[in-house]
């Protein structure tokens, strides 16, 4: 986490640059059925986040050295498109994607019922096609989703939000500058049902009253974020 | 991408209406499926635009970049066009280093639009010998039903042309349009069941031979031209899709002009 540089990220009335008051999720918007050659897919707007997860099989897995005899294994990958950033990103696999296709992976295994699918692949694509912050929240949600319209079977949904710290004020929903310039980043992925956790990173400096708070708001903000994720499936093409 | 197993029974399906004069998903041999174009839908891109073709869906994005120019030509800038066909586009791609088969598409589609001319690479020179824009095109695919060619290139000339120069980011000026002076477009005939069909989907990709990719710029010049695939093809067969190629081109050459200017 760096330093604030001269950047003001909230005002004294409590307002962020971008309008939102600190307990605030940024507006969203999810689309499913988005890549119509995918068994399932999603389209997540999350602020300036643009995220596409498109979800294929169950499969053969191949190479047969990955089969599992038991249950089907999950193959995630997180990836940006180099126009998804400010500064151009040359295209392939580095150790941050790797990481966050690691973690997706086992957050979204925990709800999957892989044991249906012995020998079996499913494979799950994010790609992010324009990032501000929290773009690990918005794949990992939207990531759920497409798995829920792909027709795979799980005991629940993972809803992924982070809040933070900046100047000292704990935030929910990271925005870019506050993800920039802020102090801390808590990014959890939730269980919308149980309050159940299947995902869980921090990075920064956080008082146990200030990690406290960014708790309650990320599950305050899972709900919110699950009626959009509901309504998606309920009202998509099928 | 994997190489699919060739579906005898669909090849033979396909070779069937032909016969009869039909193709697969009811169209006249030289219809297109339906053409969607949106430009500006991406925030941190440059220049951005989305095509969907049928069930094919790509993105184009445009980025710029400083670069020094080439000792050779100190008073250009550059152009540079990549293509990326990433595992979410469809069961067959696979996830790994470009493959063959995106590797060729990126550098048709830079190839119609360099030779077009299109681009002025001296109106991109900022200090000659030093200083100099260099213009990055990512083509991205979203979903591949087929010919990802002309979807590409579609994408390609209405990203550039609706592009800003983030000079004011660089600390180089002021932020301006990215000058494109001509509309090449890319026209894609794909051998089905012995004659060639436009646009092709998947299944006519799958069952079919070989293809030919033309780009036409504006006043029907010839500025790119590629066969792939195995397969043996007649000058008339060449002069039969090059005149549907003419007409076809000059239609999305106005549908590119339209959106552009309307956004």
């Amino acid at each position: 986490m760096g330093g604030y540089g001269d950047v003001q990220c909230i005002d004294e009335n409590g307002i962020r640059l971008d309008g939102r008051k600190i307990d605030e999720v940024r507006p969203m918007s999810i689309e499913v059925g988005v890549v119509p050659v995918a068994d399932g897919s999603a389209r997540m707007k999350w602020g300036l986040n643009d995220v596409i997860a498109a979800v294929y099989g169950p499969m053969e897995a191949h190479p047969r050295k990955i089969q599992r005899q038991d249950r089907a294994v999950l193959d995630v990958r997180y990836n940006m498109a180099p126009f998804s950033t400010t500064d151009r990103i040359r295209p392939g696999f580095n150790r941050r994607s790797r990481e966050i296709s690691k973690v997706t992976a086992e957050a979204l295994e925990s709800v999957v019922l892989t044991e249906l699918y012995p020998r079996s692949k499913i494979r799950v694509e994010i790609e992010i096609i324009c990032a501000e912050a929290g773009t690990r929240c918005a794949g990992i949600t939207a990531a759920s989703v497409a798995l829920a319209h792909a027709g795979i079977p799980m005991t629940d949904l993972v809803v992924s939000v982070a809040s933070g710290k900046v100047h000292d004020i704990v935030v929910c929903d990271l925005n870019k500058e506050e993800d920039n310039y802020g102090e801390a980043d808590l990014p959890m992925g939730i269980l919308p049902n149980s309050g159940e956790l299947v995902f869980l990173q921090m990075d920064g400096d956080l008082s146990p009253e200030q990690f406290q708070e960014a708790w309650d708001y990320n599950m305050g903000a899972a709900k919110v974020i699950h009626e959009v994720m509901v309504a998606a499936l309920k009202g998509g093409d099928q | 991408m994997a190489i699919p197993l060739v579906p005898k029974l669909l090849r033979a399906h396909l070779a069937n209406l032909a016969e009869e004069g039909k193709r697969h998903d009811g169209r006249e041999r030289f219809e297109g499926r339906s053409v969607e174009l949106e430009v500006d839908c991406l925030t941190r891109a440059d220049g951005s635009a989305r095509v969907r073709m049928g069930d094919t869906i790509v993105f184009a994005g445009v980025k710029f970049q400083i670069m020094t120019p080439y000792p050779d030509r100190p008073n250009q800038g550059g152009l540079m066009c990549s293509a990326e066909v990433r595992p979410v586009a469809g069961r067959g791609w696979e996830p790994g280093p470009p493959s063959p088969e995106s590797i060729e598409l990126g550098r048709v589609v830079d190839r119609g639009i360099r030779e077009s001319g299109c681009i002025n690479t001296e109106d991109l020179c900022i200090i000659p010998g030093e200083k100099a824009w260099q213009v990055i095109l990512d083509l991205f695919a979203v979903s591949d039903d087929g010919n990802l060619f002309d979807a590409f290139g579609l994408a390609a000339i209405a990203a550039l042309k609706n592009a800003t120069v983030p000079a004011e980011r660089f600390e180089a000026g002021e932020d301006r349009p990215l000058e494109v002076s001509k509309t090449p477009i890319m026209c894609s005939y794909h051998k089905v069941g012995g004659r060639f069909v436009y646009d092709s989907d998947k299944k006519e990709e799958l069952g079919g031979d070989e293809r030919i990719h033309i780009t036409l710029g504006d006043d029907d010049h010839v500025h790119s031209l590629q066969k792939g695939l195995k397969g043996i093809f007649t000058a008339a067969e060449f002069a039969e899709i090059m005149s549907e190629a003419r007409s076809r081109c000059s239609e999305l050459r106005e549908l590119v002009n339209q959106t552009v200017i309307g956004d």
